[in-house]
C-alpha cells in the first residue's frame, strides 16, 4: 500500500518535472519587466506589441509558413500514396525500402543538415527556399506513412472491393471509399509533419540565408545573444499553438480508436 | 471445367500482378524523391570521409610521381621538378591554397611551407638548372623524408586519414597506425563524451519514466487519457520553448535555485546552467516522453490475470511485481531506452543553448567542421561514426520492435 502511494507520488513529480517548464514561461511574457525574475512586476502587453511590430518576427513568421506548408503539403501527398502502395500488395525487397522510407525519423538531423549542405551547393538549391522545403518535407514524410498505414490496417478490403465489383473505377473507389476512411490518419500525419518542419532549427541553420530565418532560428539567435521577454511571448504562441495541435490529433487518434 | 478453371488462375494472377505494378508507383513517387532530398546526400557526405583528391587535382604531375614512389629511396630530381612545375603553376592561378591546407593535415607547418615556397616560385623565370636545389634553398624541409611521405600520404586517392584522426589515430612514416600525441588528440573525447551523456539520459528517463508509465498506464480510462495528453504535450511544444524554459528556471536568480536557498540547501545559487546539468536535465526533459510511450503501450497489453494469479497462488505482492509483472514489460522498456539511446546521440541544438564549451557532443563539431573551418573530410568521417552508431542500434531497436506498429502519440 505504502508502495502504491510512492509510486503515485514520483509519478506525479516526474509529471509535474514535465509540464512546469512549459507552464513557467508563460507568466514572464506579461511580466512588466525586462529581466526574467520572478515575483512578477505588474501585467503587460507590451512584449506582444513588441512581436507584432518588430520587422524581424514578422518576416520570421512569414518564413516558418512559406516554408512549412508547402513542405507538409510535399510530406502528406507523397506520403499518403506510398502508405496506399505499401497496403495493397507485398512485392520484393518491402521491408527494406519501408524502412528506407522511415529513416528520417531516425537519422541525426545533424547529418542530414551537412549532406544537403554539400550535395544542394553545386545544384544552387543552398540558401533557396526550394532547398529547404524539400529538406523539411524529407523529414515529415515518415510521418504521414506512419499515420496513414496505421488507418489502413483496420481498413476493410471488402469496402473497395465492393466499389470495384458495382463498377466504379479506381480513381472513384480511392476518392469515395478509401479517403473518408483514412482521412484522419492523413491530417494527424500532417499536423506531425507541419509541427516537424515548424520547430527545425538545424537545418535552416546550415542552408537557410539570412533573409530566412524562420521563427526557431530566430529563437535559437535570441536565446544564444539578446535573451529578453519578447522571446517568451513568442514562446507562449508557439506553446499555445502546440497544445491546438496536440487537442486536434489527439481527437482524430480517438475517432481512429473508436471505430476500430 | 478445368480449362474454366485454368482461366480463373490466370486471371487472378494477372490482378495480382496489376495490384503489385500499382502498389510499386504508388511507393516510387515518395522513394524518388528521398532519394534525392535524403539518401544520395548522405551517401555523398559519407563518402567524403574516405576520398582525397585534393592534392591530385591542384598538382596532377607530382601525384602521379608520387603514386610510382616506393615511399623509402631518395626522391630524384624528376621528383622535385613534377613538385617545382606544379608548386608554381597552383601559385600563378591562385589554386595553392587548397593543397596548402591538405598537406598542413598530414605535417606539421605543411601549410606556411607550401605558400611560402609557392609565392617565391612565382617570381621565378623559365626553367632552373636543377629543381632540387632550387626548392631546397627556398625552404630545407623539402629534403626530408617525413615531408615527401607526408605528400605520398596525401595524394590519395583514397586515403583513412580523415577516419583515423577521427579516432585519434595517425600512420607514422612507416605506414603504422598510432596514436596520435595527446595535445593533437581531441575526437576520444568527444566520443565518450557523446557517450556518457547519452547514457546518463536514458538511465534518468528509465528510473524517471518507468513509474510515470505504470501510473499512467494503470490509471482509470478518462484520467488515463487526461494524463497521456500531458505526456505528449512535451512532446508537441517547440525544442526552442523548452530550453528557453529551463534557461529562465535555472538561472542564477531562476525559480530553482530560489527554492534552493529558501529551504537552506545553498546560501548562494548554484551554477545549474550552461553547464553539465542544465544539458542533462534539459535533455532528460525533451527525451522522457520517448521512453515513457512505448513502455505505456506494453503495459497497457499486460493481462491482469498473471499477477492475480500469482498472488493468489501466495507471492508477496512486491515478489510477484518482480517475478512475474516486471519481465513483460521488457520490450517495452528495451524500446524505449534505446530509442531515447538513439536520439540522445546526435543531439545538437540543447548542448549549443544550455551547454558551456565543454558539454558539446559529436553533433556540434561535425556541424563544426562543415561550416566554420572547412575541414569537410573530417566532419565526414566523424559523421559516419555517429551515422554507424544510429544505424547498428537502429537495427537491434528494429529486431525487438515491429516497425510496421510504430505507435506517434
Amino acid at each position: 500500500m505504502i508502495a502504491g502511494w510512492a509510486l503515485k507520488l514520483t509519478a506525479i513529480a516526474v509529471l509535474f518535472f514535465l509540464i512546469t517548464p512549459i507552464i513557467a514561461i508563460l507568466p514572464l511574457s506579461v511580466n512588466d519587466s525586462e529581466f526574467f525574475t520572478y515575483p512578477m512586476r505588474g501585467f503587460t502587453w507590451r512584449w506582444y506589441s513588441a512581436v507584432a511590430n518588430s520587422d524581424k518576427w514578422q518576416i520570421a513568421i512569414k518564413n516558418s509558413f512559406i516554408i512549412g506548408v508547402p513542405a507538409t503539403l510535399i510530406a502528406t501527398i507523397l506520403g499518403t500514396l506510398a502508405a496506399i502502395g505499401l497496403q495493397i500488395a507485398d512485392f520484393r525487397g518491402k521491408g527494406f525500402i519501408t524502412a528506407l522510407l522511415l529513416s528520417p525519423l531516425i537519422v541525426p538531423i545533424v547529418i542530414v543538415a551537412v549532406g544537403l549542405y554539400f550535395f544542394f551547393a553545386p545544384l544552387g538549391l543552398t540558401q533557396t527556399y526550394i532547398g529547404l522545403i524539400f529538406a523539411h518535407a524529407a523529414l515529415g514524410a515518415p510521418f504521414v506513412v506512419v499515420t496513414v498505414s496505421a488507418s489502413l490496417r483496420s481498413f476493410d478490403r471488402n469496402l473497395s472491393r465492393a466499389g470495384a465489383s458495382l463498377g466504379a473505377p479506381p480513381y472513384l473507389v480511392f476518392r469515395r471509399i478509401m479517403l473518408p476512411l483514412v482521412r484522419p490518419g492523413i491530417i494527424s500525419g500532417a499536423l506531425f509533419a507541419f509541427a516537424t518542419s515548424f520547430d527545425e532549427v538545424v537545418i535552416v541553420l546550415l542552408l537557410g540565408a539570412p533573409h530566412q530565418r524562420t521563427i526557431p532560428r530566430e529563437m535559437f539567435s535570441g536565446l544564444r545573444d539578446s535573451f529578453n521577454p519578447t522571446i517568451a511571448a513568442v514562446a507562449t504562441l508557439l506553446t499555445l499553438l502546440a497544445v491546438i495541435l496536440l487537442l486536434v490529433a489527439e481527437w482524430l487518434r480517438q475517432r481512429t480508436a473508436r471505430r476500430n | 471445367m478445368t480449362s474454366e478453371r485454368t482461366q480463373l488462375k490466370r486471371d487472378l494472377r494477372k490482378a495480382g500482378g496489376r495490384r503489385r505494378l500499382t502498389a510499386i508507383l504508388l511507393v516510387l513517387p515518395l522513394f524518388l524523391f528521398l532519394l534525392f532530398s535524403f539518401i544520395i546526400p548522405i551517401a555523398d557526405m559519407l563518402r567524403r570521409s574516405v576520398v582525397d583528391n585534393e592534392l591530385a587535382t591542384a598538382w596532377p604531375n607530382t601525384t602521379a610521381m608520387l603514386q610510382a614512389w616506393d615511399h623509402s629511396s631518395p626522391p630524384d630530381e624528376a621528383m622535385f621538378r613534377a613538385l617545382g612545375t606544379d608548386l608554381r603553376a597552383s601559385a600563378e592561378v591562385r589554386t595553392i591554397a587548397t593543397p596548402a591546407r591538405r598537406l598542413n593535415y598530414a605535417l606539421e607547418n605543411g601549410r606556411s611551407l607550401v605558400m611560402n615556397t609557392g609565392r617565391s616560385l612565382r617570381a621565378l623565370e623559365g626553367e632552373p638548372q636543377s629543381w632540387r636545389d632550387t626548392l631546397l634553398k627556398e625552404d630545407p624541409s623539402w629534403g626530408d623524408k617525413k615531408t615527401w611521405i607526408a605528400l605520398a600520404q596525401a595524394s590519395g586517392p583514397l586515403t583513412d586519414f580523415y577516419l583515423l584522426t577521427a579516432l585519434d589515430l595517425e600512420r607514422d612514416p612507416e605506414g603504422t597506425i598510432v596514436s596520435r600525441p595527446p595535445q593533437q588528440s581531441l575526437y576520444l573525447d568527444v566520443l565518450l563524451r557523446t557517450g556518457t551523456m547519452s547514457l546518463s539520459v536514458t538511465l534518468l528517463c528509465l528510473v524517471l519514466g518507468f513509474p510515470l508509465a505504470y501510473y499512467v498506464a494503470n490509471a482509470p480510462e478518462k484520467t488515463g487519457n487526461l494524463l497521456m495528453i500531458l505526456v505528449l504535450l512535451p512532446l508537441w511544444t517547440s525544442l526552442l520553448v523548452r530550453s528557453a524554459a529551463w534557461i529562465v528556471l535555472l538561472q542564477d536568480q531562476g525559480l530553482v535555485n530560489a527554492m534552493l536557498m529558501a529551504v537552506g540547501f545553498s546560501d548562494r545559487p548554484v551554477p545549474l546552467i550552461y553547464n553539465r546539468i542544465g544539458v542533462l536535465i534539459a535533455m532528460v526533459h525533451v527525451q522522457l516522453p520517448f521512453m515513457v510511450l512505448p513502455i505505456i503501450a506494453t503495459m497497457k497489453a499486460i493481462p491482469t490475470a498473471y499477477m492475480r494469479a500469482a498472488i493468489s497462488l501466495g507471492a508477496h505482492p512486491a515478489i510477484a511485481f518482480v517475478r512475474v509483472y516486471l519481465p513483460q514489460t521488457f520490450p517495452g522498456v528495451a524500446a524505449g531506452t534505446l530509442l531515447v539511446f538513439i536520439m540522445s546521440l546526435g543531439y545538437y541544438v540543447t548542448p549549443a543553448l544550455v551547454g558551456g564549451a565543454n558539454d558539446q557532443m559529436l553533433a556540434y563539431f561535425i556541424a563544426y567542421y562543415t561550416t566554420s573551418s572547412a575541414n569537410w573530410g573530417l566532419a565526414a568521417a566523424l559523421g559516419v561514426l555517429l551515422l554507424g552508431a544510429t544505424a547498428v542500434l537502429y537495427f537491434v531497436y528494429a529486431r525487438l520492435t515491429n516497425l510496421g506498429q510504430v505507435k506517434l502519440g
